[in-house]
């Protein structure tokens, strides 16, 4: 699971798909899931990660990410070449 | 180190066409106290959901009303309108800042009267008197707002019966430019119903006029509607001093003053295009002043407010169960308020705010209740702040209508808490329980056992 390589996201939560014009805004927790995706961490790192410095359960964590993570396929910021 | 505090992650497309939201904050604050009361301690306290009644705004709203008229009008009676919050709690503070009672049926009847209400403080209207209701009435001394001609003719056999006067006046309907009329209630001023019942009432020697009363719709956004009805009465009054040469002593304007809640719909929500009590009050107190009364025979003027006065005293704390999302990518959040106890969701768009701290990123959602019914929508469109599950949210402008027109359906009816002037709590009407239920219910002997 790769972020399209046309995304440009600022540290602001701005993001920009140069390939659709399309623009986004993304809250902080948002572009650190986005950051940890271009980084190719796996959604239990993600969760884990988040879980370490938020205070909310993994449960919690886990149904927001996948969530989060379904609507960025849906905007068509996700290359979904190995699709689960 | 302590953990921040969590968000959910959220992206939300930018639409090209509208202006870049992004970054600028929602105008809104949490609705974290009602009358410094915590929302939270309200909720762990007493349960969720929960109505909560401020009674300073209460008193406030009566207060301002009262004064809106008594600063423009000699002589101003309320009478509180008990269908739109009959709690006896909610009756008492209007009680006790003078207001009479409205009612309109032999429950509420009951209700005034039980609540320490004099039988001549008591305005009856409505279509529906039963022969007892209207005898109870009569013995009581009370006013009978006489709705069709079936009940002038029931009033006037059974205050023969009882050998006893009554003091009556009439329901009128008219057109005031205001569409659609309410023309079910009461007789008409234009076709001549009105005067004919008039007449009757006049030539009877049980009956004595005293009023003439009318109540042209409920949540009208036009003052000007009120002066011509207020005009028509004067009328009406000033046709009858000149025929019987007898005075009516009041005319009684009924309800209906819109409330700051925004109806479906509506572009400007309610509190930008409500007009306020004073402009209401300044249609109909010069409509009567500016008519042929004699300067020093103005009648009494009779308010039956009811939404205007309990609607922003009344507050409904609910919370979020679960965080969905439709198949169109819609947002959804599901309240533990369902449209069984927030009936007025069907045509108001309530203001909804959480009751903690959040930040300035919104999602657009739609509100369902609990129910397991498709029309069980609290706000079908609404821009929200991110809730997690468990967190709390206010529902404002709740107070009118909500707590007598309420179901007992699926879920049990919760608790109403009354905030006093000092800010200590009150249960003023307990949550409903398996056993009220059962109390009322009977189950036939052939039907107690079952083998399953
Ligand atoms: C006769 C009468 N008076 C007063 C009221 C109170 O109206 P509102 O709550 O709109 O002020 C009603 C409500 O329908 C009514 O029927």
């Amino acid at each position: 699971m790769n972020i399209n390589k046309n995304i440009a996201v600022s540290d602001s939560g701005f993001v920009f798909n140069s390939t659709t014009g399309e623009s986004f805004s993304v809250n902080p927790i948002g572009v650190e899931i986005i950051e940890m995706l271009k980084q190719e961490k796996t959604i239990e790192e993600i969760n884990q990660n988040i879980a370490e410095r938020y205070n909310a359960d993994l449960v919690t964590i886990d149904k927001d990410v996948s969530d989060f993570i379904d609507l960025l396929k849906q905007y068509s910021l996700i290359e979904n070449q190995d699709a689960a | 180190m302590d953990k921040q505090r969590y968000e959910r992650p959220l992206i939300k497309k930018l639409e090209s066409n509208m202006p870049n939201k992004f970054g600028t904050r929602t105008e809104y604050l949490p609705k974290t106290h009602i009358d410094d009361v915590a929302v939270t301690e309200l909720a762990d306290k007493y349960g969720s959901p929960l109505f909560v009644l401020s009674e300073k705004t209460l008193r406030s709203n009566i207060r301002n009303a009262k004064k809106a008229f008594e600063t423009r009008y000699p002589k101003v009676q309320f009478a509180w309108s008990y269908k739109t919050n009959y709690n006896d709690a909610v009756c008492r503070v209007l009680h006790q800042e003078g207001s009479w009672a409205e009612v309109v049926s032999g429950f509420e009847y009951d209700k005034a009267l039980n609540n320490g209400v004099e039988g001549s403080k008591i305005l009856f209207n409505g279509p529906d008197k039963t022969d007892d209701d209207l005898k109870k009435a009569i013995t009581n001394e009370s006013i009978i707002h006489i709705d069709h001609l079936d009940e002038f003719y029931a009033i006037k056999e059974i205050a023969g019966n009882l050998n006893k006067d009554v003091n009556v006046a009439i329901r009128v309907n008219m057109d005031t430019g205001v569409y659609p009329m309410w023309d079910r209630f009461g007789f008409n001023f234009e076709n001549g119903q009105a005067w004919d019942v008039l007449n009757r009432i006049m030539r009877s020697d049980i009956m004595t006029l005293v009023g003439l009363h009318t109540h042209i719709g409920t949540f009208m956004l036009s003052p000007n509607a009120y002066a011509v009805a207020a005009g028509k009465l004067a009328e009406l009054a000033i046709g009858i001093k000149e025929k019987f040469d007898h005075e009516v002593s009041y005319i009684d304007m009924g309800g209906g003053f819109a409330s700051n809640n925004t109806l479906k719909g509506a572009y400007l929500p309610g509190t930008d295009i409500s007009p306020s009590i004073n402009d209401f009050a300044e249609a109909i107190t010069s409509a009567l002043i500016s008519s042929n009364f004699e300067h020093d025979k103005l009648p009494l003027l009779i308010l039956e407010t009811g939404r205007a006065l309990v609607d922003d005293a009344g507050y409904l704390i609910g919370s979020v169960l679960s965080n969905k999302r439709l198949s169109d990518g819609r947002r959804s959040t599901i309240l533990d308020v369902g449209v069984n106890i927030l009936f007025t969701s069907f045509w108001y768009d309530h203001k909804i705010t959480p009751a903690q701290p959040f930040t300035q990123y919104t999602e657009d959602t739609v509100l369902y209740g609990p129910l397991c019914m498709n029309i069980d929508i609290i706000r079908d469109h609404i821009s929200l702040p991110l809730l997690n599950k468990g967190d709390k949210v206010v529902i404002h402008n709740v107070g009118a209508y909500n707590m007598t027109q309420w179901m007992q359906f699926i879920t049990l009816r919760p608790k109403i808490v009354l905030i006093d002037i000092e800010g200590n709590t009150h249960i003023i009407r307990e949550d409903e329980k398996l056993q009220n239920l059962l109390d009322v219910e009977k189950v036939p002997d052939h039907l107690k056992d079952f083998e399953l």
